[in-house]
């Protein structure tokens, strides 16, 4: 078995029988899962299926019509911030601001949430390849690039499920297999993902995916 | 969270913030222009009869205040609601009404303090005597904040719509009247040579009854906004 098997903890992530309606069509219901570290939740399914809707619930930015979600057994609703400690979300706006630098938006990130102590600011830049531009306004960064900072978020906090919607958006191939290795490393510390992607997703073998393929429920 | 790190991301938001003002100036600039503008005119269309400028006096520069206000409210969280920052305030590990706090007064800072900054020129300007101009200071600094405080509810609840705009006047206009009432009653009152506590006693409740209740409110109207 891997390392990561044997750093697992308790710390799990439940979904109990979730329900999403948008604009009078039910998009999944009855729908239940569980991660634990180390694995990732990956959702599958066609445009309008409900995957984004799924992970804006998973986040408790929105309200599944009914069931329940739990974090190492309380629920989510009733932790709020507590909760929010623990993940990271990266959805389809980068939520950067354009007008300040990487380092700036990075300070920011860290500061909202619980901070890692291990990672510096620039060393996470550097680690997204994002090297050199510290000091640029996000602004002239190119559409890549603004994604790459939007990773780097995730890396100053100490979250240990990072929820993703899409994440590979205007990467090229090349940082597309630079960041699968992030998130295999984040995966290997003993953390989660939830995640959605059109991308055939690389991740090496021994990492465990939970696949729910929304559209064919 | 400890309180330390709770204070450590009130005041980053806040310079965050003042930062983000101050790289877009020019946009800033707009509501104080507006405030100067309203005011600056009043005399030109009234005509020249001193005594009807001075009893019009305080309620233009309140009321142009009042609209100056109103038209930089939106600003307070739509670049941060297209550009998906606001997500991640609401999922932070702080309470978001702290944050919402700080927000307000970074928006109080850039918007109503420059018009507090500017108004004893412009009593000046609409004849308003010198023994109550401190009183239409103090009713400024009293009331501005709570046009920002109230204002936010009413921003987080159609930060979310395409064309918020009016329904943000309609939804904020009538609960901005009460301060209008005491402010510009306080200044009457200050020309006339009357003490103004009650007055003012009455503003300073409504400042801190809105600074409690207004970014628990705003908190939760955004959480609707976004969901």
């Amino acid at each position: 078995m891997t390392a990561a098997s044997s750093t697992r903890t308790t710390t799990a992530f439940e979904a109990r029988s979730l329900e999403c309606i948008r604009d009078d069509r039910m998009l999944f219901e009855d729908l239940s899962f569980t991660i634990t570290s180390g694995q990732a939740l990956v959702l599958e399914g066609s445009n309008g299926s409900g995957k984004t809707s799924l992970l804006r619930i998973l986040c408790g930015i929105r309200l599944p019509e009914s069931g329940e979600l739990f974090w190492e057994g309380d629920s989510i609703f009733r932790l709020g911030p507590e909760f929010h400690e623990h993940m990271a979300y990266l959805g389809h706006k980068d939520g950067s601001k354009l007008d300040l630098t990487p380092l700036e938006n990075l300070r920011i990130a860290r500061g909202l949430g619980k901070a890692r102590a291990d990672i510096g600011l620039e060393e996470a830049l550097d680690q997204v390849g994002l090297y050199g531009f510290e000091d640029v306004p996000t602004r002239n960064l190119s559409a890549g690039q603004q994604r790459r900072l939007a990773i780097a978020r995730l890396l100053v906090t100490d979250a240990k499920l990072w929820i993703l919607d899409e994440p590979f958006t205007s990467l090229d191939r090349k940082g597309i297999a630079h960041m699968e290795r992030l998130f295999e490393g984040h995966l290997n510390r003993g953390g989660m993902a939830a995640m959605t992607t059109h991308h055939r997703i690389g991740f090496r073998d021994d990492v465990q995916l939970v696949r729910i393929n929304l559209s064919e429920r | 969270m400890s309180t330390l790190s709770l204070t450590s991301a009130f005041t980053l938001l806040l310079k965050r913030d003042l930062v983000l003002a101050y790289r877009r100036r020019a946009e800033m600039v707009n509501p104080m222009l507006f405030f100067v503008l309203v005011t600056a005119m009043f005399p030109l269309g009234i005509g020249n009869d001193p005594k009807l400028i001075e009893a019009v006096g305080p309620g233009v520069v309140w009321v142009a205040a009042l609209l100056a206000a109103l038209l930089s409210l939106d600003s307070m969280f739509r670049s941060d609601f297209d550009d998906g920052s606001l997500e991640q305030f609401m999922l932070s590990a702080h309470p978001v009404s702290i944050l919402v706090l700080a927000k307000v007064l970074a928006h109080w800072l850039v918007t109503g303090l420059p018009l507090f900054v500017v108004a004893p020129l412009l009593a000046v300007l609409l004849n308003v005597p010198s023994s109550a101009i401190p009183t239409l200071m103090l009713t400024l600094v009293l009331g501005t904040p709570v046009l920002s405080l109230i204002g936010s509810v009413g921003v987080a609840l159609t930060v979310g719509l395409r064309r918020g705009g009016v329904i943000l006047s309609l939804l904020v206009l009538p609960l901005y009247v009460p301060v209008l009432i005491f402010a510009t009653d306080a200044v009457k009152t200050a020309i006339v040579g009357i003490p103004t506590t009650a007055q003012l006693s009455i503003l300073s409740a409504m400042l801190v009854g809105s600074l409690v209740l207004a970014p628990m409110a705003t908190a939760a109207s955004l959480r609707i906004s976004l969901s």
